[in-house]
């Protein structure tokens, strides 16, 4: 069955590159490339879009639909998928399933499909059961690193401990816990720019949290998210700098952060 | 009560900048969300309570004609009078109606939500009686002229500073002093409230579940003012909605493991009230009459929808109080009875979808009221649904129509997909480049998308997308 025994060494894995780090923060899918091709995978990425999360959430069923059956014939010829985005994995997973009815060919391909795909740091604690080797991490200790737990990775796959794991067995750090870390942080798709007040108070209130522990560093797994954290963070000319994850986990120093060229 | 829904954006806006807002929020926030959290936690099996409770009430709504008709039965087996009343105008019509009497002037009135929804309180004072509402929280409220702005704790939005200015306003005439402290204002209501209690005529009280079995009506309060409002007045009525019946005291106390906690954080509210029926006679004290006004106002129409799930509301606020989106608006933005996600998905089923137009939107999906929401409504996804309708129906911004098409026509094509994501990446450079900020990392503004970039910086994306930097890899292999 496709995705429910470990991958074999050299096995083929596809990367779901999800649109906002193919077009804003290409990092993140280089990151996840290197973390699975460390692991003895191929990886493979075949020319994808979008999975249809922001029409799905607009209520567009139809147009989701169509997106979605798109997504499931690309990546059909694929035994796993792995991305890096909570959201997106959660889009295939959880609400895929919901647009076809039960019994169809159709419905048939989603499950397989939805059954198939990983989020990232799932795939890699969860389901392959890696433990990372430790590395050092930026030039300059100590680094104080906190954590937004996104909302769709949180509730809708569980993922909370395991990009925790990932990074204490890589840097040998402790994250330093936000009280509002599993609170929303304002970006909920298009709802950032219908409501921008409300989002803004939202994302605030987030910072404040971020201020509190006094992080150097903000990581997370859901690039939606962390555009907007780490775009108030610069505007209120905070310090903190913003990653998703997977960039700390990989062999190099990370380079420049979300909203940074140097 | 007056649907306001449509100026959602406006009062939500104004709400924010609202200082005595921020603080009473905040307060409250914190107050509801940890001591739900411990008290939940106590519990080992909270989750088989909340199946428990889905499916009671699952069961419930199929055969709520049966239910009802048991209940009604019952109620008249013990001496009480059932009324029916299809919406808000009938209801003001039977209460009016059983209070007409020379000798009725002063009613006293618990905590009812459901009264708000067609403002009982206003159609009773138009028939010329006085109406004194006992819920410390509804009192405020009352003498301030405002709405509930939360379900279970209606005044949540005023600090204690307002409440102080208030009383000082209304009870100076009367002889009783300013008080400052929390004790001191909850000691001034009490006396102000007993008068009112002891020369009432008629007292009104909601329900929070009508027990089919038995026809008793449970009330859960915390102040004792729902006991001296039915208890201490020739009649009792109370005014409930249909939905809320559920088979036998043996799923109340399920449901009373629930409700407390999810609503305040206590395992047990203080008082639970069970009435029956009007005095006995070997009965020291208790009303002479007993009414109960079933209410509908809309509720059958929603059974048998696809937004029936969120009939097995108990009403107990967890879902407002974990939602980002209220407690940094609070309640009355969302501009009529039941704010937050449970109302943002009751309003536009109750007041029509156009009257509502925002609050299907005005979420994040953030997902945090399902999993605390003690019947398990799964309250996002009934949003979404709200927003498939108002998809299907036309009614949705057709600017954002009109983009999610062009963007999904761009969508389906993985070769159009790549030529238009190329481009737009490197326009965006272009503009980086001649905005200056290319070395900076972002746009502090970018045109047509100011509505991110007024309050927040947005990243100069990388000269190539990721397909397109994965394709120069492979071809260099």
């Amino acid at each position: 069955m496709n995705g429910e025994s470990k991958p074999k060494k050299n096995e083929q894995i596809a990367l779901l590159v999800t649109c906002l780090s193919d077009l804003f923060r290409p990092q993140i899918a280089h990151a996840t490339v290197e973390l699975i091709e460390k692991l003895g995978y191929r990886v493979d990425v075949p020319a994808q879009t979008c999975c249809g999360q922001p029409a799905y959430n607009a209520g567009e069923e139809d147009k989701t639909r169509m997106l979605a059956e798109n997504m499931i014939r690309i990546f059909e010829p694929y035994r796993y998928v792995v991305g890096s985005s909570g959201s997106c994995v959660a889009t295939i997973k959880e609400h895929y399933p919901r647009l076809f009815r039960e019994g169809t060919s159709e419905y048939e391909q989603c499950m397989k499909f939805a059954q198939k795909t990983y989020e990232l740091s799932t795939f890699l604690v969860d389901f392959i059961q890696v433990n990372l080797e430790k590395k050092p991490l930026f030039d300059k200790q100590p680094v104080r690193i906190t954590y937004h737990d996104s909302c769709s990775g949180l509730r809708e796959l569980g993922i909370r401990s395991q990009p925790r794991k990932l990074l204490r067995d890589r840097l040998g750090i402790d994250i330093s816990e936000i009280s509002n870390s599993e609170v929303c942080c304002g970006f909920g798709g298009l709802f950032c720019v219908k409501y921008p007040e409300i989002s803004t108070r939202m994302v605030d209130n987030k910072i404040e949290g971020i201020e509190h522990v006094e992080a150097d560093v903000l990581l997370g797994g859901d690039l939606g998210c962390l555009m907007n954290i780490a775009g108030r963070l610069r505007r209120v000319g905070s310090k903190t700098r913003v990653y998703h994850y997977a960039e700390l986990l990989t062999e190099t120093v990370p380079g420049p952060a979300i909203g940074y060229q140097e | 009560m007056q649907v306001q829904s449509k100026n959602f954006r406006k009062t939500a806006k104004k709400a924010l900048l609202d200082a005595d807002l921020r603080v009473a929020m905040g307060r409250a926030e914190g107050g509801f969300v940890d001591t739900r959290k411990l008290v939940v936690e106590e519990l080992d099996n909270f989750q088989e309570y909340r199946e428990f409770a889905r499916d009671t009430k699952n069961h419930v709504l199929a055969h709520l004609d049966y239910y009802l008709t048991k209940f009604e039965s019952n109620v008249q087996a013990s001496g009480g009078q059932v009324h029916w009343a299809s919406n808000g105008e009938e209801v003001n019509r039977i209460v009016v109606d059983i209070c007409k009497r020379p000798e009725i002037k002063k009613i006293t009135k618990g905590k009812s939500m459901v009264s708000e929804e067609f403002a009982l309180n206003a159609g009773l004072e138009a028939a010329d009686f006085q109406v004194i509402e006992t819920d410390l929280g509804e009192y405020i409220i009352q003498l301030a002229n405002e709405t509930p702005s939360h379900i279970i704790a209606p005044a949540v939005h005023k600090t204690k500073q307002a409440v102080t200015d208030l009383f000082d306003e209304y009870h100076r005439e009367a002889g009783y002093p300013r008080v400052v402290e929390r004790l001191d204002i909850v000691n001034q209501a009490r006396q102000v409230l007993r008068d009112h209690f002891c020369t009432a005529d008629v007292g009104i009280t909601g329900g929070n579940f009508l027990i089919a079995d038995t026809g008793s009506i449970a009330l859960i309060t915390n102040e004792g003012n729902g006991d001296l409002t039915a208890n201490l007045p020739k009649i009792h009525i109370v005014v409930t909605s249909i939905e809320k019946v559920i088979p036998d005291m043996q799923a109340l106390g399920g449901f009373l493991r629930l409700l407390g906690r999810s609503a305040t954080g206590q395992i047990m509210s203080v008082y639970t009230t069970l009435f029956n029926g009007p005095k006995r006679i070997d009965d020291l004290d208790g009303p002479e009459e007993f009414h109960v006004v079933l209410v509908d106002n809309g509720r059958s129409e929603i059974l048998g929808t696809q937004f029936q799930d969120i009939l097995r509301c108990i009403k107990c606020g967890a879902c407002m109080n974990h939602c980002p989106v209220y407690t940094n608006i609070g309640g009355h933005a969302y501009g009529w009875v039941y704010p937050g996600p449970m109302g943002s998905v009751l309003t536009p089923l109750m007041v029509g979808q156009k009257n509502a137009p925002d609050l299907p939107y005005a979420c994040t999906l953030n997902g945090r009221c399902k999993t605390v929401c003690p019947v398990m409504i799964p309250l996002p996804d009934l949003l979404r649904k709200h927003r498939n309708n108002l998809v299907e129906m036309g009614e949705s911004k057709r600017f954002q129509r009109w983009g999610m098409w062009v963007w999904a026509q761009v969508a389906r094509n993985p070769r159009l997909y790549f030529l238009m994501t190329s481009l737009y990446v490197r326009k965006l450079n272009v503009l980086a480049r001649l905005l200056l900020v290319f070395r900076r990392g972002s746009f502090k503004h970018i045109p047509m998308l100011g509505a991110w970039t007024s309050t927040r910086d947005f990243p100069v994306p990388s000269t190539a997308t990721f397909q397109g930097q994965w394709k120069k890899r492979k071809r260099s292999e």
